[in-house]
Formats: structure tokens, C-alpha cells, sequence
């Protein structure tokens, strides 16, 4: 058994980015995922690599765009106003169709919002980040193993589908420590031959570009992106399913909130209920099947959430609003405690039985 | 014996720019300069958001799209990553000193490696004629109808002379296409620029003045002339910063 090492969620990320054979990391200073950059400060000259401080998010993103360009592994990390600048680039990745591992340790919003934990930026990682029809393959690590985990497996997907793997996790994953083993197995990266590197007087030159002035030609790269997207859809889910076979109560929830829910499933099943927990690992692709089947022997759904509601919209659509889906959630920075959920699963259980 | 032929760094397509826009001397000036150096085949070029956007499509060298403004940030990501391979921004001034100014000033500041092309023509061509931030005072253009007032829109923004006091660029200057005399300096400043990068000095811009005949409301030889007449008095042409030419004034 490989030994375990006592990190901080933040630095696994980076160690693991580096494991995974990123050599190139552009960020700039914003709590609760500064460490990722203090991180990747030490390191990355030690290997080889280049660690530079941006003189903004939007330049740091743009960065990246160019060292994806070259096919090089690259990456960045924020929270949540810098993803939120970030925005612009990662449409044009997505446009160009450039792979990259962007990290969002969430804290709480709108705008200066805090610097408590949250994951009130599940509709922007999942539906819109920016202009333009585009996914990013979302990663939502529950434990600092899954954040280096997650990193390497980000890596990954991005190059085998030439997109933005984000890992959205709360600031909780980025600041708690945990033993995390970093006996990673990595993938190593594909052939490139669409890099921008130079011709070498070998080739005709290549274009790393979004812009398609035709509509037909812009069209076509469109429907072409999303045929990818569906394969995706079809092959990629991760999801973890926690005593969901017979459950009556079945919880949705992701990061922090799938830790203290498992808690809360826990006493309900103490207390002869029947409750079970689905916890998305990649929030995009989402795991409909998993919620649909769950569906057909649950009585109600709860969405656990550290926002005003986000991901409960896509446990509606996954469950066809078959059964009733509530939420339980705190936000601001705040975060649910186990007897906060197992009082929504005993209004869930009940609520179903006595009416 | 060919006396005159294209550069073979400039694809064999026809160019979209209007008539009399002087994109098409500078586009040739570059890609006589990687002709010159023999780079062709390690330069990767970036090209802006603005009337030079499809300046992707004119270089035969790899080339890379930015986002508006940010082409110094992705020039840095490719240098960082190639550090052996050339890189070039070619860049407007609402592209350069509007919305990319952090990064233009940062990648100075950082002595990135790199050579910028900064084609100033006092104009945002490709959405039909604003202001920008180096039309000059007085200016007619769609978003200042009444001539750029000062007061209430600010003053035009010297990039040469604004860069040159930082510490980390390598070479500034500023040239113009107007006449055949400038066009042969603009090469020569643009071919340093390349050079500079190729023997690892550091930060090259070339500011070059040129004409936008179709905004500016003029036929391409006045335009010529009022880049002569009004923009070179506020814009001085010269070198704003050569550091090796410094360093070697000194030795002697």
C-alpha cells in the first residue's frame, strides 16, 4: 500500500497537477485557493516547470489559452469572482477547442460575496460560464484523495476531448487536510498534431482560432463540439451511490454537502428510515440514469446544497419531477449541519406518509 | 532575375483590408523580417480582435486567435512553453491600449521575450469608426460626432512613451507607413524587433502610424497625409527605448 502524506485539498491539487505532467501553471492571489499557487510557487521550478503570477485572472487564463495552444498540459486556479473573469477565456478554449484543468475552490457570492466555503457557482461551471453554446466536464471532488484524484482524471479528459475539465470544489476540499495517497495513475497525453509549435518548414501552418465568419461554418463546428458533448453524456459520469438500492429518502448532494449528508443518511437509517445518497462526481456530465432509476422506488428527493438551490434544478429534470424534490441548504458561506438534513429527511418521509 | 516577389512568410490569399489601409505594407514588413531571419518555420504568431483578426489566414507561420487585448498574455503562455520558437502579436490600438492595456504594460514590465507589432491608426476599424484611445483631440469619429473632447473623453495615450518608463521592455520605437522613407525605417525597426527576440533581448514593440482611409473619410493619399500632418506631431517618431544601444552608448 502506498503511503499516505497529510495535505491541504489545495496543495494535492497542485501536486497532483504536477504528477499528472502539468509543467505549466498561471494564477493569481484570491482566498480560499491561494495555497494552489503558493504551491505550485515552490514547486514547479524544482521540476522544470513555470509557475507564473498573472497580472489578473483574465491574463492568467490567457496564459493558459497559449500554452494550450503549443499542446502543452497547462493550468489555472480561482475562486469564484476570478473564475467569473476567467469566464471570457474559457469560451475561447471551448471555441478552439483547447484542452485545460481549470480549478474553482468556491466561496461564497454574488459579487465580493465572503471567503466562507459554497457552491453557489454550480449553474455557472454546468450551464454557462460564458457566451456561446459550451460544457466543461465538471469534477466535484468530496475529499482531498478526490481533489489529487480529480486533477489527474481532469487532465485527461481534457485532452482525450480536446475541452476544459473544471474542478468545482468548495472551500472547504481546498482548506481541510486529510491523508491522501499520491500513487496517481496518469495518462499520458495524447499526440497533438493541431499544436501551434511552429511548422518547421514541414507542414502547412496551423490555426488555433473561434472565429468562423459563415454561419453555415460556425454552425458545423457547433453541432461537431456537441456530437463530442454527447459521447461525453454517455461515457463519462461519475457518481458515487450510497445505500440508494432500497431507499425511500434519497439525497442529492456533492462536495462538503455529500460528507455531512452521509452523516444524515446514517441516523436515518438508525431511526428506520430508509434513506440513501447520490453524490454527482462529475456534475457535467450529470448523472441522470443513476437519479432516474432511484426515481422509481423513492418517495422524495433533497437536494443538499451549500447555495440558494443550483443543483436541484437537474435533479428535477433527472427525476422527471416524478416525486417531490426539496431542498435543504445553507449559503453565504455557510454549511448545513447533519441534524439540519436528517430533519429534512424526517419532514421528507413524513410529509410523504401522513398527507 | 526577380528583382520584387512576395515574402514567403505571406500566404499567397488575398487580403480583405480596404483600399489604401495600410495593413497590407505592414503585413509585408513582417513577413520580410521572418524571411530575413529564416524563422519561418519556429514562429508562431498571434493575431488580435480588430480589422487585423484574420492576419491568422496572410502568415504561413503557425498562428493563433487571441480575445481582444489579451494577445501579450497568450504570446506569454506560447514563450513560456517555446521558449526556442519566435513569437509575434500583431495588435491595434483599441486592442493594445484600450482593453488589453494590463496586459500589454504587464508583459513589459515582465520583459516577456516576445515581439509586438502595434499598428495605431487613431481608430476602431472593423466595427466601423469609434474612437479610440489614441484618436487625437478634436478627432471626428462615430462615437465622438463632435470631434474627441478632451474633458469629457480623456487625452490620446502615448503607448512608446508610456512603456519606456518601465524598467523591463528591451526596444521601443515608433515608425509610420506614410512615405516611402518611413516605410524603409518601419522595416528596419520591425526586423530589429524580430532580431531582438531571436538573440534573447527581450520586449520589442514597433508602434507603426497608419492610415484607415475608410473611417477616416478620406481617400487613401490624404489619409497618407494627414498621418504626416496629424498624427506624427503628437505622435513623435524615434526610438523610446533601446537597451543594448544604451548599454553600448555607455561602454564608449
Amino acid at each position: 500500500m502506498a503511503d499516505k502524506v497529510l495535505m491541504k485539498g489545495n496543495e494535492a491539487i497542485a501536486e497532483a497537477a504536477i504528477i499528472a505532467g502539468c509543467r505549466y501553471y498561471f494564477g493569481y492571489p484570491i482566498t480560499p485557493q491561494t495555497e494552489v499557487a503558493a504551491y505550485m510557487a515552490k514547486r514547479m521550478p524544482k521540476v522544470g516547470g513555470t509557475f507564473l503570477q498573472a497580472e489578473s485572472e483574465i491574463a492568467a487564463i490567457n496564459m493558459v489559452y497559449g500554452v494550450s495552444s503549443t499542446g502543452k498540459r497547462v493550468m489555472t486556479s480561482s475562486s469564484s469572482p476570478g473564475i467569473s473573469l476567467k469566464g471570457e477565456g474559457l469560451s475561447y478554449l471551448a471555441g478552439a477547442d483547447l484542452p485545460a484543468l481549470v480549478v474553482n475552490v468556491q466561496r461564497g457570492g454574488p459579487g465580493l460575496g465572503g471567503i466562507q466555503p459554497s457552491q453557489s457557482d454550480y449553474f455557472q461551471a454546468t450551464k454557462g460560464a460564458a457566451h456561446g453554446d459550451f460544457r466543461m466536464i465538471v469534477l466535484a471532488p468530496a475529499s482531498v484523495q478526490e481533489m489529487a484524484e480529480l486533477t489527474v482524471k481532469g487532465f485527461a479528459l481534457a485532452d482525450k476531448y480536446r475541452m476544459t475539465s473544471m474542478i468545482l470544489a468548495d472551500g472547504t476540499m481546498g482548506q481541510m487536510m486529510e491523508p491522501v495517497s499520491l500513487d496517481l495513475e496518469v495518462e499520458p497525453a495524447p499526440e497533438k498534431p493541431w499544436a501551434a509549435t511552429g511548422t518547421g518548414m514541414k507542414r502547412s501552418h496551423n490555426i488555433i482560432n473561434s472565429l468562423y465568419l459563415k454561419p453555415e461554418q460556425l454552425e458545423r463546428t457547433n453541432f461537431e463540439r456537441y456530437e463530442r458533448y454527447k459521447a461525453i453524456e454517455e461515457n463519462e459520469v461519475l457518481c458515487e451511490e450510497y445505500l440508494t438500492d432500497d431507499a425511500d429518502i434519497c439525497i442529492a448532494a456533492f462536495g462538503i454537502a455529500a460528507r455531512v449528508s452521509r452523516n444524515a443518511v446514517n441516523e436515518a437509517r438508525k431511526q428506520g428510515i430508509k434513506a440513501g445518497l447520490i453524490r454527482p462526481i462529475t456534475l457535467w456530465p450529470f448523472p441522470k440514469k443513476q437519479f432516474a432509476e432511484a426515481a422509481k422506488h423513492a418517495r422524495a428527493f433533497i437536494s443538499v446544497e451549500l447555495s440558494m438551490g443550483q443543483m436541484i434544478e437537474d435533479v428535477r429534470l433527472a427525476t422527471e419531477c416524478r416525486v417531490p424534490v426539496t431542498l435543504c441548504n445553507r449559503a453565504g458561506g455557510m454549511i448545513p449541519s447533519p441534524d439540519q438534513v436528517l430533519d429534512a429527511i424526517k419532514a421528507a418521509y413524513n410529509g410523504g406518509d401522513d398527507k | 532575375m526577380i528583382v520584387f516577389d512576395k515574402p514567403k512568410a505571406l500566404a499567397d490569399v488575398p487580403l480583405h483590408y480596404c483600399p489604401g489601409c495600410t495593413h497590407g505594407i505592414v503585413h509585408r514588413l513582417v513577413a520580410e523580417a521572418i524571411d530575413e531571419l529564416g524563422i519561418e518555420g519556429r514562429t508562431v504568431g498571434i493575431a488580435p480582435v480588430g480589422c487585423s483578426v484574420m492576419a491568422y489566414d496572410y502568415f504561413n507561420c503557425d498562428m493563433i486567435e487571441a480575445s481582444h487585448g489579451r494577445a501579450p498574455a497568450v504570446a506569454t503562455g506560447v514563450k513560456r512553453a517555446l521558449p526556442d520558437n519566435i513569437v509575434f502579436t500583431y495588435q491595434g490600438d483599441g486592442d493594445l491600449a484600450s482593453i488589453g492595456m494590463a496586459e500589454t504594460i504587464h508583459s513589459a514590465a515582465r520583459n516577456e521575450n516576445i515581439t509586438i507589432i502595434f499598428i495605431n491608426n487613431a481608430i476602431y476599424g472593423m466595427t466601423g469608426g469609434q474612437m479610440a484611445p489614441t484618436s487625437l483631440p478634436g478627432q471626428i469619429t462615430q462615437t465622438s460626432p463632435y470631434g474627441r473632447d478632451v474633458t469629457l473623453c480623456g487625452w490620446p495615450i502615448r503607448i512608446c512613451e508610456l512603456l519606456s518608463e518601465l524598467d523591463g521592455p528591451e526596444y521601443l520605437e515608433r515608425v509610420a507607413v506614410n512615405s516611402v522613407k518611413n516605410v524603409l525605417s518601419a522595416k528596419k525597426a520591425i526586423t530589429k524587433a524580430f532580431r531582438n527576440q531571436v538573440e534573447g533581448k527581450g520586449f520589442s514593440l514597433v508602434e507603426v502610424l497608419s492610415s484607415c482611409p475608410t473611417n477616416w473619410g478620406l481617400t487613401p493619399a490624404k489619409a497618407l497625409e494627414w498621418v504626416g500632418e496629424k498624427m506624427i506631431p503628437y505622435y513623435p517618431l524615434g526610438v523610446y527605448k533601446d537597451r543594448t544601444a544604451a548599454k553600448e552608448g555607455e561602454a564608449k
